[in-house]
This record gives C-alpha cells, sequence and structure tokens, in this order.
C-alpha cells in the first residue's frame, strides 16, 4: 500500500525523524493562512499523488493534450512559459494562493503517471530551507539477504537507478537484522559514508536508527527519502519521503490502513480485491482469467507468443468460486477495448465441472458482448468441456494452452 | 530415493481444524502420506481424520515421531507455527499459508538459520512438496504426478500443475516436485534444490519454472555453468510480457541486483546452456529434448 508524501511525513515526525515542518490543504484560499502558519518566507508547496517525478511534472487542466504534456514532463519537449509544475517555491501569501490554485483540482502528468496523470486533490505547503547538500537513503527488502537492506547515497536528489546503472560503488549498503534493528555502528557507518561529521552526524545517526525502527515497527516494504539534505543550521531532514506498506501486514496497523486514499487507486484493482482476486491492468484487447499469479503471468505470455496482447493480469487465486468468476468477469468487461476474453483454469482440488458450471453461471448473469474461450484442464475435464459445449451460449472451448491461444487470438481480430 | 519426503515422512498437521487444513490433511492421508497427527493449541486431547490432535508441536512430535509439518496456520500464527516446528525437533516444515508479513519471515529464517540451521522450511505461500506414489505433503491434485526420474522445482502453484501434468502426458514420471513460493523471503532457493537433486541418484533431469523479480533463477544458471548441477536441465520464467511495475520508489530495483526481469533471465540460463521453453506450453516437450541431449 502506498501512502502520500504529507502521510510519510508525518509518520516520520511521530518516528522521531525529523522532516520540514507543513500543513495539508484542498482549496487554494487555505494557502494563505497556510503560509503565515509556517512563519513565511521561503515555503514549497508540492502537489500529493502517488507518483514520482512531480518536479518536472506538469499541471494541467483538460485544454491540454495528454500526449503533449506527457513529452514535456519527461523532458521531450520544452516546457511553455507558465506551464505549471507540480512542486512550486514560492515567497509570499499571494504566491502559495496562486501555486495551490494552479495544482488543485488539476490533472498532474509526470514520467510515471503516464498520459493519465492523476489528479491533484491536496498539496502540501512546507517550509523552505537553505540545502547545503542533497544525499539518498533507501530502505528495502533484499531477497539474497532475506533481511531489510538500508542503502545511502552521497547522490541525492538525482534518480537513485541512474547512479545504481552507472556508480554502483556510490552507494553504501548495511543489511539490517530485524531483531536488532540498525546498530549505533552500523549508523556511524554510514553517516561516514555520507561525508556527515561532528554534530551533524550525531544528529544523522539519531535519523538512521529512527527510520529504519519506524520501516521495522509498521511493517513496510520499502522506504525513500531523496533528497536527504543537510541544511545551512547542520541539521539532517527528509525533504521528500516516499514509503510502501505490506499488504500482508496491514492487519497489525490499523493506523496505516486508514491512511489508504482510495482516489489514488485503480478502481478496479480496488474492486478486484474486495472479492479476493488479483488483478493488474495492461494495454491489450484479450482478457484472461485464470487460478493461480504464475499461470496468469504465464497465460499473457502465452498470448503474446500468439500474436495477441493481453488486456490485463487476473489471478482469482486456486479455488475459482462463481461469485468470482463473476466479479472476475465484469471487471473484464468494463473495459471497452476488450475483444476477446480466454478463461484458463487447471483445476486441481477444484473439479472441472463444478467451474464449469460457475462459468456458465456467471456468463448468464452478464451481458457477455464478446468471444469467450474457455480452456480447462484437470479433475473431470470432460465433464466440464461437455457441460460447456452442451450449454447452448456461445462460447468456444479449447483443448490444451497452444489451442486456446490460438482460438482468442483469431477471435479477438474477428 | 527422492528428495525431502518419501514413504517413511512422517506428517503432522498444523492448524489440521481449520476449515483448508482438514481438506487437505484428508487428501494427503488418501494419497497415501503417513498423517500422524495435527496440531491447534487448546483442541489437543481429540482426534480428527483417524489421527489425535495436540496443543503443541512438541507433545504431537513425542507421540507420534512425526518428523515433518505441513502448516495452514492463518498470517497471523504462521512465521510463529514454522518456529514451533522446528524447537520440537521437525526437520522437515513445510508452509501453505498465503500472506504471511514478508518481516515476520524475516525474523523466522534469521531464527532457523541461527538455531535450527538442519531445518529445511519450504515455502511459505507454495503448493508444497510430492514424491509421486510415496508421500504428498501440500495442495497439489495428487493424481496429475506419475513416478519417474524427472526433478520438478518451482516458485509458483498451479504452473507447477501445468508442467507436470504435460510431463505426465509426455510419459515422463517424476521422482519429486517442489514448491519453493513465490515470496520474497522464503526458505528454500532454486539453488537449494538443484543441489538436492544433484545429489539424488533417482533425478535424472530437472525441470524449472521461474518468473520475474529477485536473481533466483540467475544464480540457478550460475550453479549450472559452475558445474555444480550437471544433470540435463530446462526451463520456462512467467512474466515475460508483465510490465516493469507501478512502483513508487526505485530501491526494490537496485537491491535485486539485476533487473528482474524475464528476459535477463532467460539470458542467463541460455548462457549457462539451459533449455528455456518459449510457451508455457512447451514446457513438457522442452524437458524431454534436454533429456535427448
Amino acid at each position: 500500500m502506498k501512502v502520500h508524501e504529507y502521510q510519510a511525513k508525518e509518520l516520520l515526525a511521530s518516528a522521531g525523524v525529523a522532516a520540514p515542518a507543513g500543513v495539508v490543504i484542498t482549496r487554494p484560499e487555505e494557502a494563505a493562512a497556510a503560509y503565515e502558519k509556517l512563519g513565511g518566507g521561503l515555503v514549497v508547496v508540492k502537489a500529493q499523488v502517488h507518483a514520482g517525478g512531480r518536479g518536472k511534472g506538469v499541471a494541467v487542466g483538460p485544454e491540454v493534450d495528454r500526449a503533449t504534456a506527457l513529452a514535456i514532463a519527461s523532458g521531450k519537449l520544452p516546457r511553455p512559459a507558465g506551464m505549471a509544475k507540480g512542486v512550486q517555491l514560492v515567497e509570499s501569501a499571494e504566491a502559495a494562493v496562486a501555486a495551490a490554485q494552479s495544482m488543485l483540482g488539476k490533472t498532474l502528468v509526470t514520467y510515471q503517471t503516464g498520459e493519465a496523470g492523476q489528479t491533484i486533490a491536496k498539496v502540501l505547503i512546507t517550509v523552505g530551507h537553505n540545502i547545503v547538500r542533497e544525499l539518498y537513503l533507501g530502505l528495502a527488502i533484499d531477497r539474497a539477504t532475506q533481511s531489510p537492506v538500508l542503502m545511502a547515497s552521497t547522490e541525492g536528489g538525482v534518480e537513485i537507478e541512474t547512479v545504481a546503472a552507472t556508480a554502483p560503488e556510490k552507494i553504501h549498503r548495511e543489511t539490517i537484522d530485524v531483531g536488532v534493528g540498525l546498530a549505533s555502528f552500523q549508523a556511524r557507518k554510514v553517516c561516514k559514508a555520507l561525508g556527515l561529521s561532528g554534530d551533524t552526524a550525531k544528529k544523522g545517526e539519531v535519523f538512521l536508527k529512527n527510520f529504519v525502527k519506524l520501516f521495522i515497527e509498521k511493517d513496510c516494504s520499502l522506504a525513500e527519502i531523496n533528497p536527504l539534505i543537510v541544511t545551512e543550521a547542520g541539521d539532517v531532514m527528509a525533504l521528500d519521503c516516499k514509503i510502501n506498506f505490506d499488504d500482508n501486514a496491514l492487519f497489525k496497523h490499523p493506523d496505516v490502513a486508514a491512511l489508504l486514499d482510495p482516489a489514488e487507486e485503480d478502481p478496479n484493482e480496488l474492486r478486484a480485491g474486495k472479492s479476493g482476486l488479483s488483478y493488474v491492468s495492461l494495454d491489450g484487447d484479450i482478457a484472461c482469467l485464470v487460478n493461480g499469479a504464475g499461470l496468469a503471468m504465464s497465460t499473457m505470455d502465452l498470448i503474446k507468443y500468439h500474436g495477441g496482447e493481453p488486456a490485463n493480469f487476473l489471478d482469482v487465486g486456486g479455488g475459482a468460486t462463481k461469485d468470482q468468476v463473476l466479479e472476475g468477469f465484469r471487471i473484464l468487461l468494463s473495459s471497452t477495448t476488450v475483444k476477446a476474453v480466454l478463461v484458463n483454469i487447471f483445476g486441481g482440488i477444484m473439479k472441472c465441472d463444478v467451474i464449469a458450471a460457475a462459468i456458465l453461471a456467471a456468463y448468464d448473469e452478464i451481458d457477455f458482448r464478446v468471444p469467450l474461450v474457455v480452456r480447462l484442464e484437470g479433475t473431470n475435464v470432460e465433464a466440464g468441456k461437455k457441460l460447456l459445449a452442451d450449454s447452448g451460449r456461445k462460447i468456444i472451448t479449447a483443448d490444451g494452452l497452444t489451442d486456446a491461444a490460438k482460438k482468442v487470438v483469431a477471435a479477438a481480430k474477428g | 530415493m527422492s528428495i525431502l519426503v518419501d514413504k517413511n515422512t512422517r506428517l503432522i498437521c498444523q492448524g489440521i481444524t481449520g476449515k483448508a487444513g482438514a481438506f487437505h490433511a484428508e487428501q494427503c492421508r488418501d494419497y497415501g502420506t503417513k498423517l500422524v497427527g495435527g496440531v491447534t493449541p487448546g483442541r489437543g486431547g481429540g482426534t480428527t481424520l483417524g489421527v489425535p490432535v495436540f496443543d503443541t508441536c512438541t507433545e504431537a512430535v513425542k507421540a507420534t515421531g512425526a518428523n515433518a509439518t505441513m502448516i495452514f496456520v492463518p498470517p497471523p500464527g504462521a512465521a510463529d507455527a514454522i518456529l514451533e516446528a522446528a524447537d520440537a525437533g521437525i526437520t522437515l516444515v513445510v508452509a501453505i499459508t498465503e500472506g504471511i508479513p514478508v518481516l515476520d519471515m524475516a525474523r523466522a529464517v534469521a531464527y532457523l538459520k541461527a538455531h535450527h540451521p538442519h531445518v529445511r522450511l519450504i515455502g511459505p505461500n507454495c503448493p508444497g512438496v510430492i514424491t509421486p506414489g510415496q508421500c504428498k505433503i501440500g495442495i497439489m491434485p495428487g493424481y496429475i504426478h506419475t513416478p519417474g526420474r524427472v526433478g520438478v522445482v518451482s516458485r509458483s502453484g498451479t504452473l507447477t500443475y501445468e508442467a507436470v501434468w504435460q510431463l505426465t502426458n509426455l510419459g515422463i514420471g517424476q521422482s519429486t516436485c517442489v514448491g519453493i513460493g513465490g515470496d520474497p523471503v522464503n526458505g528454500t532457493s532454486f539453488v537449494d534444490v538443484l543441489t538436492m537433486f544433484e545429489a539424488d541418484p533417482e533425478t535424472e533431469a530437472v525441470l524449472m519454472m521461474g518468473e520475474i523479480g529477485g536473481n533466483a533463477e540467475e544464480l540457478a544458471a550460475q550453479l549450472k555453468s559452475s558445474g555444480k548441477f550437471t544433470k540435463p536441465l530446462a526451463a520456462f520464467i512467467a512474466g515475460q510480457t508483465a510490465p516493469s511495475g507501478k512502483r513508487m520508489g526505485h530501491a526494490g530495483a537496485i537491491v535485486s541486483g539485476g533487473s528482474g526481469k524475464a528476459s535477463d533471465k532467460i539470458d542467463a540460463l541460455e548462457g549457462a546452456g539451459i533449455r528455456v521453453a518459449k510457451s508455457p506450453a512447451d514446457m513438457g516437450v522442452t524437458l524431454k529434448a534436454a533429456l535427448a541431449g
């Protein structure tokens, strides 16, 4: 689960990790009071969406062509004068209101959002600091050591992937023992690697230990502070922060679960999750409904291998009950670009005739406007196929994976 | 021979009184597995499926001589159940449970390494282990398997069934099939299982199903090219068409060491002389070709 920058910073602050003071607003006129509350001076106005690249991104209304907006946000086209960015520096209450006005209700397009962009419903107004250095901190799960790993780099503020590709030696790594947290000696090593000294290093050690503690206590899956800044006053602060949480651990953390912003999620993915389905939308026109994640990915590969383009990933789990198949079909058919649907079920413990009955019941409850190809394999497969063939519905049955793929690709091409 | 499990394996089921635990424990018993007991805290003293239920693993091991466990405990208690089994002296722990928090598993795996280095954990979030005709521990449909000399190892569930079914239909039997699970932190890797298959004289060749993310497949390719795995090996990688992901930060991609992309994994495997099926429909025939040399 992802959260907004302002939510991540509130969590940092409550864990003793320094971040600039800020105020979240939803209406432009609130910006003036927020500016005054923060003590005036240099203030940063930041769009709150779940995407990176906001500083280079563009906040646009419906009048701007989105492909053009994406090209500008990706640096492929020059930025026209007056086109609003997703992060703006201001030095007066009036300018803060104008900046908020230029973002709220608009769509932010960044290189990460794609052409669709994301609606800006909230902006964060935060104190600006005189920055001496920009550093990078990241925490993630390392499969090799089966532990969290803390990554630190002096190359902050830029895309860390570039650093990893071109100068991996500039990324310092510390493996974290989940039971111990970040040991003091590790914190000192990281501060040394970041070139911090004196009081700033002391503050850095506290910052690092509390950051790792938060990651472990709240079951984070990914946390990134980029940039971590050193101010003129010698303080260290999280200027930007992204945190992802382990969905499987949310039962332990109702406070974190409550931070979910449904407006930032794909409505179909949210809907699928409520029915125990796992769904990811793609760009193609052949929808698929499969049991099991590995087989679902393989089915997408199979469609592509035979010249088609998969429209989604949809895993209905090991069982595939009627209600799950029904909800799965509804989600798939809500896309107007889908031209054919492939159901691929390996019935193991679940018998194929039971699954066939579920498919038929679901088929009858919705207006199935595109061809449906069904491939069943496993227990009672002949009984299942017969049920489908004798049903009188326009269902195409397939024998084996290759036959299914060829039939659905042909059906999509009409 | 075979690896991990055989007709002498004595199994208990942790979570045997739950719906899924009861159903699958019965399926395993009916397949021929020696199911000797079950554990559910607070339900000790009763019987189910004709075997005694205990409050703790320690009591179960003492009374039944169990050496393997199958875990169906719900996610909040599953990592603890793994540790309890290890502490009771069980040497093979098969964790079926899906949805265990990653950091719970990180703690459990670190604990096993420190205190019970000889315990073999399979999973979590996996279909389990089967030696056809002898012992099934897990949720895989037993009838698709046939005894033979090809080892199968996979990160996925239903994709494994698909592969096994292709082998069986080609008349190629299996020595042991192992689902290692798809979670980022788990007990057993491809390299672990390939090393066991290498040492097993009754396994002639191995079919391996990988998927995007991490670098477990690349490590398996290294094992092959370093000469530590010498038997014919065929593979399939799921997720060739999967998008690069809608991640928010970049830290995960850096940690994986490589890109985690299917194309890089396929290149690594083929570079080590491993045959890789282009289509999931060809997993069985690719193994057959590898066997033929």
